[in-house]
């Protein structure tokens, strides 16, 4: 299928700024910028109108709610919400149940989501098996499936001796590991920061140190084993310090934060609202603060949505009872663009972090907008305003804290592989 | 739900019309105010003191009191706290009073159900007790009359305590000047400081001179991981001996909110002795919940 995209603002990650543009497509990839090839008959034109031309965001934390987890929503049902918001790829977390920790799971998942051709989807294969930490997984067998690196998901890995061997065996097959870095026994029983929140409240805490104890001894066993270690959801001013003193030193570790640490802290579980019930817990505002400054100083290169959907009774709870999670499809693309007003970035570096630097991380071609590259694109009016309520979150999962929020930015069209995937009402196509 | 909820002049109008149903001979008058009305006890943790005073408070009002026992219920079968309520409201309950492990179960089921229904918080999780400190406040009255000159301090597990924190708002709304916070830093909560407390960790300097001793049980069923050697070690270095108190003033009370653990937070001499009030917060905790009964049955908390 041959697409023109004509008429947009050409947000290129591996460009230093916005410019006026075209995209051209064919056979899945983009094959020239600015001006049609020779002979090129597009079979649609799209007038992005002065809109963005994005690449399509690249979601490195989306729960499928399959295998096991069907009353909360399925892989259809996501993935059809995350093209909708301009979300081309969408890699699932080991989480799942059964956990993806065989190879027929991960063919299992790539077979399920193939039914529908909507958004990419990729996985990470558990680290152990069953995520139980005491057996390695067939690394090896998940690679060949599929899976693009391993994760231990968020549960903790107590006994050091397994964590050390298994970031050997990954990285003897190069695959990246992709860890959430919580102590247990800190973390054990804690829903919220441990904090003014938590004493007000009564709610048990998470102190920092449940997460800088095992940012650093994950960092060391990086340093012992030379493993490509990619640390998840850092939620600590002080794990983004750990973390870029690890990179001076030339430690091969990256990192992300769930976009929602960048908006919300501690002070928003006020009342004991369970939206704001999540993994790692909403922190302090100096915490934000290094968040923040860890992505302008680039130690953070990549933001997530850490979608989590759940049905209402999960959160219809007293607090301490009810799951923690944010759904966080719908919003992703819209907090991302309110980032201006937080980060010292241009369009081009703030839309890198959830495009070109996912796709780094992930070890993936697409994520760009350079010639020859998979054509997965998103065109984006950045300043539609509209509020997120219940009824027009398009995720199964309605457990979002930014229902009411006033949100900016909406989706028009999305190209995945170089076939139209979603068209809005707001566009027009030839 | 809580303390920090009710402005001062709340606190004063429960506690007045508390020592309205106290006759003055010092018995409480069976009244007529809640007639008719169904009152439930929805308990999903122990209590002797909390459940039996609201009982009989209840029954003083000459409401129909109906006690739900969770351990006995279909919450043993999977049945959600929301559905609990639901179905118990179906049946016509016209409030409930309701104490559960989860902090903010109260509040949860408080915007969950009609704003007309009065939910009562019996304490949740850590979280607070707000009936149990409007009857410390009563007693502290009682004994001491003005408020405004106090010293008070509360001693033992904080951390773990829904009374502790619902007394220090009460304390702080009726005006005492001086609330102290005596314990190990493993019973503290880190920024119990945002409290407006003094902090002390050895007993014998936080009791000097204190007017109140509010003393606190060691929390067994909230505390999940080592916090203490032992009882032991913890009576030596905080437990309220005759030798220690004769550091506070020499008029001053002893309350605890029960159940007391002789030989941990407080000697036997001490609890059975002439400066304990312990007794005399548990009746007065018959007067206060009438008023906080009758008080929100008329929508006034």
């Amino acid at each position: 299928m041959k697409i023109a995209i004509t008429n947009g603002l050409l947000i290129n990650p591996s460009e230093n700024a916005p410019r006026s543009s075209s995209i051209y497509i064919a056979a899945g990839k983009i094959i020239a910028h600015d001006h049609a090839p020779e002979n090129f008959t597009p079979d649609i034109t799209l007038d992005a109108q002065g809109n963005w031309i994005c690449p399509g965001l690249i979601d490195l934390s989306a729960h499928p709610g399959e295998p096991g987890f069907t009353h909360k929503t399925t892989i259809a049902h996501e993935a059809h919400a995350a093209v909708q918001r301009g979300i081309t790829t969408l890699c699932y977390p080991p989480n799942t149940s059964p956990v993806i920790d065989s190879a027929e799971i991960v063919e299992a998942i790539h077979q399920r989501a193939q039914k529908n051709q909507l958004a990419r989807i990729v996985t990470l294969g558990a680290l152990t098996k069953e995520l139980a930490s005491t057996q390695l997984s067939p690394m090896a067998a998940l690679k060949q499936a599929g899976c693009v690196g391993v994760s231990n998901a968020k549960q903790p890995i107590t006994d050091t001796r397994i964590l050390y061997n298994a970031l050997e065996y990954a990285a003897t097959f190069d695959l990246t590991v992709f860890l959430f870095a919580t102590d247990a026994f800190l973390t054990q029983g804690g829903c919220v920061h441990e904090g003014t929140i938590s004493m007000r409240l009564g709610l048990a805490g998470i102190p920092h140190c449940a997460e800088t104890i095992a940012v650093a001894r994950a960092l060391a066993l990086q340093k012992a084993t030379g493993a490509r270690l990619h640390l998840c959801r850092l939620s600590c001013a002080e794990s983004v310090e750990l973390v870029q003193q690890a990179q001076r030193n030339g430690q091969s570790v990256t990192a992300d934060v769930a976009i929602h640490q960048l908006f919300l802290t501690e002070l928003d579980v006020e009342g004991f609202n369970t939206a704001c019930h999540v993994q790692p817990p909403l922190r302090t505002f100096g915490d934000q603060q290094g968040l923040i400054a860890g992505i302008e100083s680039g130690v953070i290169t990549a933001i997530c949505s850490d979608h989590e959907p759940h049905e209402s009774a999960a959160k219809l709870q007293p607090f301490p009872s009810s799951i923690p999670g944010i759904s966080g499809t719908d919003t992703l693309l819209s907090l991302t663009l309110s980032l201006t007003h937080k980060l010292k970035l241009t369009p081009n570096q703030l839309i890198s972090l959830v495009t070109a630097k996912p796709a780094q991380i992930l070890g993936l071609p697409q994520g760009t907008l350079d010639i020859n590259s998979p054509a997965d694109i998103c065109i984006v009016d950045p300043e539609m305003r509209w509020t997120l309520t219940k009824e027009n979150m398009l995720s199964r999962g309605k457990n979002s804290p930014f229902i009411g929020w006033p949100l900016q930015g909406e989706v028009h069209a999305t190209v995945v592989a170089g076939t139209l995937r979603f068209l809005s009402n707001n566009t027009q196509s030839v | 739900m809580t303390i920090a909820d009710l402005s001062p002049e709340s606190i004063i109008n429960i506690l007045n019309t508390a020592k309205k149903f106290i006759t003055p001979d010092g018995k409480i008058q069976k009244t007529a105010d809640l007639a008719g009305k169904t009152v439930t006890n929805v308990f999903f943790e122990p209590s002797t003191r909390t459940r039996t005073t609201f009982e009989i408070a209840a029954k003083k009002l000459s409401a129909d009191i109906l006690n739900f026992n969770a351990q006995i219920s279909s919450t043993s079968k999977g049945e959600s706290l929301l559905d609990t309520i639901r179905n118990l409201l179906a049946m016509y309950c016209d409030m409930f009073i309701i104490r559960h492990n989860d902090s903010g179960a109260a509040h949860f089921v408080a915007q969950h159900l009609p704003p007309e229904i009065p939910i009562i918080n019996a304490g949740d999780g850590q979280h607070a007790h707000p009936t149990q400190a409007l009857l410390d406040m009563f007693t502290i009255q009682q004994f001491k009359g003005d408020l405004s000159r106090l010293r008070v301090a509360i001693v033992g597990d904080i951390l773990h305590s829904r009374v502790a924190r619902s007394q220090i708002y009460a304390l702080h709304s009726l005006g005492v000047p001086e609330i102290r916070v005596v314990a190990p830093k493993t019973l503290l909560p880190t920024e119990i400081k945002d409290m407006g407390v003094h902090i002390y960790h050895d007993l014998p300097t936080g009791l000097r001179d204190v007017d109140v001793i509010m003393l606190l049980r060691l929390q067994r069923e909230r505390m999940q991981h080592a916090l203490l050697p032992n009882e032991n070690e913890y009576f030596q270095q905080y437990g309220l001996t005759q030798e220690r108190l004769s550091l506070a003033k020499p008029d001053a009370i002893v309350m605890h909110p029960g159940p007391i653990n002789r030989g941990v937070e407080i000697s036997s001499s001490v609890a059975d002795g002439a400066q304990s009030v312990i007794l005399q917060q548990v009746s007065n905790g018959i007067a206060v919940r009438m008023a906080v009964l009758t008080l929100a049955m008329a929508g006034q908390l």
